[in-house]
C-alpha cells in the first residue's frame, strides 16, 4: 500500500463529481419531489375540502326541502281557504240575487195590484155614475157634480 | 479459477493472490515513463505515479452513475415515476434523510456530496462482487499481457479512500474556518473538552489527534474492510471447486458489508461536516 498520486487524482475527481452532482444533477430531482410532495398535499387537502362541501351541500339541499315543504302546505292552506271563500261569496251573491229579484217580483205584484184598484176604482166610479143617472133619470151637470164624484171615488 | 489459468501464470497460491493484490501503476522508473512490472517496481515510482487500473474502474463507475443521475434528472417528473426515476427518487430520498437527521446547518453541498460519496462508494465496493478473474483476466486480454496488474476494486486501493478522506478533511478544514473564524476553530481546539485556559495545552493534547485521525479512520476503515473482502475472495478462488458454494455464500455477506461501509462513509461524511458547521456546543 505505497501512497501515490492517485490520492490527488481521485481528490479532483471527487470535488469535480460532487460540485456537478449539487449544479446539475441535484436541483431537478429535488424540484420534482417537491413538487409531487405539494402536489399529493394540495390533493389530500381538496379531498378533506370536498368532503366538507359535500356536508355542507347536503344539510343545505335539507334544509331547502324543509323550507320547500313548509311553503307548498302554506300555499295548499291559503288555496283552501281561498277556494271556501269564494264558495261562500258566492253563496252570499246568489243569496242576495234571489232575495233582489223577489222583492221585486214583489213590489211588480203590488204595483199591479194597485193598479188593478185603481182601475177598478174609476170603473166603479161610472158605474155608480151611470147607476145614479139611471136611478134619478135625469141628466147631471156632470160639472156641477164633478166634485161629490170625486170625493165620491176616493172614499172606494 | 486458479486450476483455469494456475498453470501457466502462478506457481503458487501466494503468488495467484498477491499479483492480484499488485496495482498498474504508471510512473517515472529508471528515467523513463512507463508501467511497473512488479510491486517493488511500483514503489520505487515513489509519489508520482499513478495507480490506472483503480482510477480508470473508480472514473467509469463515477461517469456512469452521474451520467444515470443526469439523464434521469433531465427528464423529472413530479407525475408517476418510471422505474428508473423511482430508483434514483429513492436514493436521493434515503440520503436527504440522513442529511437532515445528521446536518443541522444550511448548506447546500453537503446533501450532493453525500449523494456522490455514498452512490461512488457503492458502485466501487459492489466491484468486489464481480467475480475476481474477471476484470483482470479482461484487462489481459485486451492488453495482451499475460503478466498485466489489474485492480479491480478501487476501494481496495488505500489511494481511492485516501483521496476521498482528505477531501472531506480539508472541507472540514474549509468550513470550521469559514463558519466559526480562525478564533473560532482554535477556540474549539483550546478549549474543549475543559473550558479553562490553564487547561489549554492539555485540551490540544487531547484534540488535535482526535482532529487529524478523522480522515485517517475514515480511509482506513473502508479501505481495511474491502481489503480484507477481497482477500478472502482471492482465497476462495484458490480451493477449486469448492469455491462455488463458499463464493456464494462470502458475496451474499459482502452485499451487506458493501452497502454498510458505503452507508458508514456517507454517514461520517456527514457528521465531520457538521460538527465542521456548529458553532455552538
Amino acid at each position: 500500500m505505497n501512497l501515490n498520486a492517485t490520492v490527488l487524482g481521485q481528490s479532483i475527481a471527487f470535488l469535480l463529481f460532487a460540485y456537478f452532482c449539487m449544479k446539475v444533477v441535484w436541483p431537478p430531482i429535488v424540484a420534482a419531489l417537491e413538487e409531487r410532495k405539494k402536489k399529493i398535499a394540495d390533493g389530500l387537502e381538496a379531498a378533506s375540502r370536498a368532503k366538507l362541501d359535500l356536508a355542507a351541500a347536503q344539510e343545505k339541499a335539507g334544509e331547502e326541502r324543509e323550507i320547500a315543504k313548509q311553503e307548498a302546505s302554506e300555499i295548499v292552506e291559503q288555496a283552501k281557504r281561498r277556494a271556501n271563500q269564494i264558495v261562500d261569496e258566492a253563496k252570499e251573491q246568489a243569496r242576495a240575487e234571489g232575495q233582489r229579484l223577489i222583492s221585486a217580483a214583489e213590489a211588480e205584484v203590488e204595483q199591479q195590484a194597485n193598479r188593478a184598484k185603481e182601475a177598478l176604482r174609476a170603473q166603479v166610479a161610472s158605474i155608480a155614475i151611470a147607476g145614479a143617472e139611471k136611478i134619478l133619470q135625469k141628466s147631471i151637470d156632470e160639472a156641477a157634480n164633478e166634485e161629490l164624484l170625486k170625493s165620491l171615488a176616493s172614499d172606494l | 479459477m486458479a486450476e483455469s489459468n494456475g498453470d501457466l501464470l502462478y506457481e503458487s497460491g501466494t503468488e495467484y493472490v498477491s499479483h492480484h493484490l499488485g496495482f498498474l501503476t504508471f510512473g517515472k522508473l529508471d528515467g523513463h515513463w512507463g508501467f511497473a512490472h512488479s510491486a517493488e517496481e511500483a514503489a520505487a515510482m515513489g509519489f508520482w505515479a499513478i495507480n490506472v487500473d483503480t482510477m480508470l474502474i473508480s472514473f467509469m463507475l463515477a461517469l456512469g452513475f452521474m451520467g444515470f443521475y443526469y439523464f434521469i434528472s433531465r427528464k423529472m417528473t413530479s407525475d408517476v415515476p418510471g422505474l428508473a426515476q423511482n430508483m434514483v427518487e429513492m436514493i436521493v430520498e434515503f440520503v436527504i434523510e440522513s442529511v437532515d437527521g445528521a446536518f443541522h446547518a444550511k448548506n447546500k453541498f453537503i446533501a450532493p456530496l453525500a449523494l456522490t460519496v455514498f452512490s461512488w462508494v457503492f458502485l466501487m465496493n459492489a466491484m468486489d462482487l464481480v467475480p475476481v478473474d474477471w476484470i483482470p483476466l479482461s484487462a489481459q486480454l485486451i492488453a495482451g499481457d499475460s503478466h498485466l496488474y489489474f485492480k479491480a476494486v478501487p476501494t481496495t486501493d488505500i489511494n481511492i479512500t485516501l483521496g476521498f478522506a482528505t477531501t472531506v478533511f480539508l472541507m472540514v478544514i474549509y468550513y470550521s474556518l469559514k463558519v466559526k473564524g480562525p478564533m473560532g476553530f482554535a477556540n474549539d481546539f483550546l478549549m474543549h473538552p475543559f473550558p479553562k485556559w490553564y487547561l489549554a495545552p492539555l485540551n490540544l493534547l487531547l484534540e488535535l489527534p482526535g482532529f487529524f485521525a478523522k480522515p485517517v479512520s475514515l480511509a482506513l476503515r473502508l479501505y481495511g474492510n474491502m481489503f480484507a473482502g477481497e482477500v478472502i475472495f482471492l482465497v476462495i478462488a484458490l480451493l477449486g471447486w469448492y469455491q462455488l458454494p463458499l463464493h456464494f455464500a462470502w458475496a451474499v455477506f459482502h452485499i451487506l458489508v458493501i452497502t454498510l461501509q458505503a452507508y458508514l462513509f456517507m454517514m461520517l461524511t456527514i457528521v465531520y461536516l457538521n460538527q465542521a458547521h456548529a458553532v455552538d456546543h
